[in-house]
């Protein structure tokens, strides 16, 4: 999709003033951390875990090479095909190119963050083939030709009657006095309209949370069941995944699973989680004739040894989102690309330019409550105030900006006048302010003013009143 | 140069590096042939293995699975029988052809109608057997196979798990060494899908509220068949 | 009580502009734990607001600043977890590519502590003689919580207050919505940060919202005050030094 980062201020304020939606944030931000907090209280092992986990990506990282190279000859060895892709067009070419040598007309995917950064449906429908999302709340945006708002939940920013609305839009053929009021009904609904295509297609297409090196495996986590039919019904099975996925062993990626589903929706364990090694077996009953994995880089490689490497470890458990106040305030949509929160803040400038998304790291106050639930411990405020610094030496931020901030750093360099400054100013707002103890509004602070009080200062500043007082200790 | 051959490069100059070196390698190579565990939380792992027994079940049933104990095969088809009786279910089912089901005498029960193989649409009910059970979270994992086809655990309704108390383990390590000695010793290698299912499907995606049967079996039930020595010789806690 | 020791008072520039009070229950506090307290004058400015705009190079000239004035004291103290936080866990990083520069800086981070913690942690201080006769709810601020640790120390010692009743306000460590620049870079977002914390506020029904940091005392006060809320906002010092009653709450005029 056309990222609109550069819009953020303004897609914030959409946000802000969409009731629906604020009612959608009100309660995945007090659900989540709830929940969250639930599952970790119950696990003592939980922080050393943490711990061990960011040490495990950590290693792989390092040797991220090796791992990859001793990934592709067990992934070939269990007789499925590697195809590497340097951009987001080199992968999309890669599916084409799989679908269109089996003839494929229909395509199932399962949920792929990694497929919506490469705008895989757009790119498969010009070219004349079907995607069909199959995971819920990816089908329900597919119908509204929205994108998702979240990495785990695409369709949170919806109630219910939303997607009953879209229900009745899209299933024409059903009786339209049926009841969709409830939930439970919309889930129905979706299950028997989705069964036929699982059963039809040609092809499933689904991500990869985790590419095991050991064994060649590829790894999806997910609830409904949808991406185990995806990918075991049709002929061939794509897995469109990224380089940092990979994982040296199977117990380093059971030490990552055990924290992944607690720090992403307070579950001890997700209902599916599914291991996958090459295509059939000659002895199986079921299961794809073709097993292929598309490994994407897209800007991966480069930020290996660099100062935003350990954004790599991101297993995109989206526990960040779910704690920042700022994704709460204004949903996932603002931030106007595939990954939002705290991690799209510092994941997004790599992928499309510091441009475009620039708005994304300084929409924080760097409160720390994404780094504190990171699975990983990524230090998301520290890599956000990297590429600020990376704004600021390119002098990509506002000049109004910049200029009030030296200012401030200039006076702040020389304490005499700082002084002086302060107790001037400090009398002048103090003197002004003093029958009411606040300002309603003060000029070239409208930012502030304009939807609070500013307290108005007691008018002499400290350092003035402690002189003062040391004087006339001294003197006594 | 190939896609293949720019990325490993661009990853190894962003590492400030060329190829491994030689002894790296080596012990990179140990590493994952001896694939060490990491921490095993205790939870599990410190229990005897009837207590892990209790605590499988109890966290299967946390998910919305029901259990029930039999104490032999010869209990199997009574149960499943029970089972489908109580939830308005046709007496139908697709049963994995594993030869770990061999011994079960459906026989007794000639109303059940049994047809082995993989599942077909419109299958209700299926009945699988597992390779093992993960007692610190209620996890079953089973193998696809030539006895068992994956579809058998996706497209039913309902599906019908068969544990034998020696199965539960305690952690999912357990369980990885377990597909390991299987792809060594049964013929069969490693297998293409491995499931971790823990109680049926579900999804919240609409306003938060958990809906069971998005997709996948919105029923699980797991007859657990015979039982384990508190005190036997492997009834000591599998890791330290 | 601890042996004497010579503290170096940070002041921070929002006590020094908007409400010395605070400093001088700062200093109260301190004396009282058996601190000689002095305060260098050649302060201004932790280098917070150039730090985390990007501005490597001026949070560094007034980081040095910062070291050479507070080189001699055995601690240095500051009513502010942002600041505090600023000095003892950032300005290693901000050096990080100055070796010659890291030993002084983690000598002074090691040596730098937020004021709460600092009586409890340190000086062992376990209650303190004040009396507040009002309910109170606390706000624990992000730094504060999150990069020191400071969560227990200030409930502690509120519950010795005489006459003080504290209630534990829900959501306590969600972000008030200040973040220095971010307030006035992203007015709409801070708002609806700042309007959620004041309604929580309010709804508690306290006389009174404490918090240890200025900046986010002078958004919530400012909030409280435009939605027509009674709560009342000071600096947790105010209230443990006892000094409450000498002046008007954040915000308020003098009656």
């Amino acid at each position: 999709m056309q990222p609109t980062s550069h819009n953020f201020p303004e897609n914030a304020r959409g946000g802000l003033a969409d009731p629906v939606l604020q009612t959608a944030l009100g309660m995945a931000r007090t659900g989540f951390p709830y929940r969250r907090q639930q599952a970790v209280a119950r696990l003592p092992e939980f922080e050393a875990l943490r711990d061990q986990a960011k040490d495990i990506k950590n290693h792989t990282l390092a040797h991220l090479d090796y791992y990859l190279e001793l990934y592709e000859r067990n992934v070939i060895a269990a007789g499925g095909q590697v195809h590497w892709a340097q951009t987001a067009e080199d992968a999309r070419r890669a599916i084409l190119n799989i679908c269109r040598s089996v003839g494929a007309k229909v395509v199932t995917k399962g949920k792929s963050m990694v497929a919506e950064e490469i705008a895989l449906n757009d790119y498969l429908e010009n070219n004349g083939i079907t995607p069909v999302e199959t995971d819920l709340g990816e089908y329900i945006i597919q119908l509204r030709h929205e994108p998702p708002s979240h990495i785990i939940a695409p369709a949170i920013h919806l109630m219910k009657e939303q997607v009953a609305e879209t229900f009745r839009g899209a299933h024409g053929h059903l009786d339209p006095a049926r009841p969709l009021d409830e939930a439970q009904a919309l889930c129905e609904e979706a299950r028997t309209i989705l069964r036929p295509h699982f059963l039809a297609a040609d092809v499933g297409i689904t991500g990869g949370n985790f590419l095991v090196a050991e064994t060649g495996s590829s790894i999806i986590v997910t609830n409904e069941g949808n991406g185990d039919l995806t990918q075991t019904l049709p002929r061939v099975h794509i897995v469109i995944s990224s380089i940092e996925k990979v994982v040296p062993t199977l117990e380093d990626t059971a030490t990552l699973l055990r924290l992944l589903a607690r720090s992403a929706t307070g579950q001890e364990f997700s209902s599916y989680t599914t291991i996958s090694t090459g295509p059939r077996r000659p002895g199986d009953h079921d299961g794809p004739e073709q097993y292929h994995v598309v490994l994407l880089d897209n800007g991966r490689s480069e930020l290996l040894g660099g100062e935003f490497q350990d954004m790599l470890r991101c297993l995109r458990c989206s526990a960040c989102l779910n704690h920042c106040p700022v994704y709460a305030a204004v949903g996932g949509h603002a931030y106007g690309w595939v990954y939002p929160g705290p991690m799209g803040a510092v994941l997004t400038p790599a992928l499309v330019g510091l441009h475009e998304a620039g708005h994304l790291p300084n929409a924080s106050t760097f409160c720390g409550r994404c780094e504190s639930v990171c699975p990983v411990k990524i230090p998301l405020p520290k890599m956000m105030r990297h590429w600020r610094e990376r704004e600021f030496a390119s002098k990509l931020s506002p000049k109004t900006y910049r200029s009030g901030l030296g200012a401030w750093a200039w006076v702040a360099a020389r304490p005499g006048l700082y002084h002086t400054l302060a107790e001037i100013g400090g009398r002048m707002l103090g003197w002004a302010g003093k029958s009411r103890g606040r300002f309603r509004s003060l000029p070239l602070a409208a930012g502030w003013t304009g939807v609070r009080d500013m307290p108005a200062p007691q008018g002499r500043s400290f350092h003035s009143l402690w002189a003062e007082q040391q004087k006339r200790r001294g003197a006594a | 140069m190939s896609a293949r051959d720019a990325i490993l490069r661009n990853v190894r100059r962003s590492l400030g590096r060329g190829a491994v070196p030689v002894e790296t390698a080596a012990a990179l190579s140990e590493r994952v042939a001896t694939h060490r565990r990491n921490l095993i939380p205790a939870r599990a792992a410190s229990l005897p293995r009837a207590a892990r027994v209790d605590l499988f079940i109890k966290m299967a049933e946390e998910v919305q699975t029901s259990v029930t104990r039999v104490a032999c095969d010869a209990d199997i088809p009574a149960e499943v029988a029970r089972y489908l009786a109580a939830e308005n279910l046709p007496a139908e089912l697709a049963v994995a052809p594993d030869a770990s089901l061999a011994d079960v005498p459906w026989g007794d029960r000639p109303l059940l109608q049994i047809r082995r193989g993989k599942a077909e649409p419109g299958d209700a009910v299926s009945l699988t057997p597992c390779l093992a059970a993960v007692a610190e979270t209620g996890t079953l994992m089973l193998v696809s196979g030539s006895g068992t086809p994956t579809t058998l655990n996706f497209l039913p309704d309902t599906q019908i798990v068969v544990v034998r108390a020696g199965q539960i383990v305690a952690g999912y390590e357990d369980g990885w060494d377990l597909i390991r000695e299987r792809a060594a010793n049964s013929g069969e290698g490693w297998p293409r899908t491995v499931n971790l299912i823990t109680g049926p499907s579900r999804t919240g995606d609409i306003e938060q509220r958990i809906q069971l049967g998005a997709h996948g079996p919105r029923r699980l039930h797991i007859v657990v068949v015979g039982d384990v020595d508190g005190n036997s010789a492997d009834g000591a806690p599998s890791d330290a | 009580m601890a042996e004497p020791a010579r503290v170096a008072l940070f002041v921070t520039c929002l006590v020094d502009l908007f409400r010395p009070t605070v400093g001088f229950a700062a200093v109260e506090l301190l004396q009282r734990a058996g601190c000689a307290v002095e305060v260098p004058r050649a302060q201004t400015c932790c280098g917070q607001p150039a730090y985390n705009s990007g501005d490597r190079a001026d949070a560094k000239v007034i980081a040095r600043q910062v070291i050479e004035a507070f080189a001699e004291f055995d601690y240095v103290v500051a009513p502010s977890g942002s600041c505090a936080g600023m000095i003892k866990v950032h300005y290693p990083e901000l050096f990080a590519d100055e070796p010659e520069m890291l030993a002084q800086v983690e000598d002074l981070s090691a040596r730098t502590h937020e004021l709460i913690s600092f009586l409890v942690d340190v000086r062992g201080m376990a209650a303190v003689s004040a009396n507040f006769e009002h309910s109170v709810t606390y706000h624990d601020s992000c730094s504060s919580l999150r990069e020191l640790g400071v969560r227990e120390q200030p409930r502690q010692l509120l519950q010795s207050v005489t006459g003080l009743a504290l209630r534990e306000l829900p959501r306590a460590e969600v972000c008030c919505g200040f973040g220095g620049t971010f307030c006035v870079k992203y007015p709409e977002i801070s708002d609806k940060m700042v309007g959620d914390k004041a309604a929580e506020i309010a709804a508690t029904g306290a006389d009174a919202i404490l918090a240890g940091d200025m900046g986010c005392l002078l958004n919530i006060a400012g909030k409280l005050s435009r939605i027509g809320a009674r709560t009342e906002a000071r600096h947790v010092a105010e209230v443990l030094a006892g000094m409450a009653s000498d002046v008007p709450a954040i915000g308020k005029a003098r009656v």
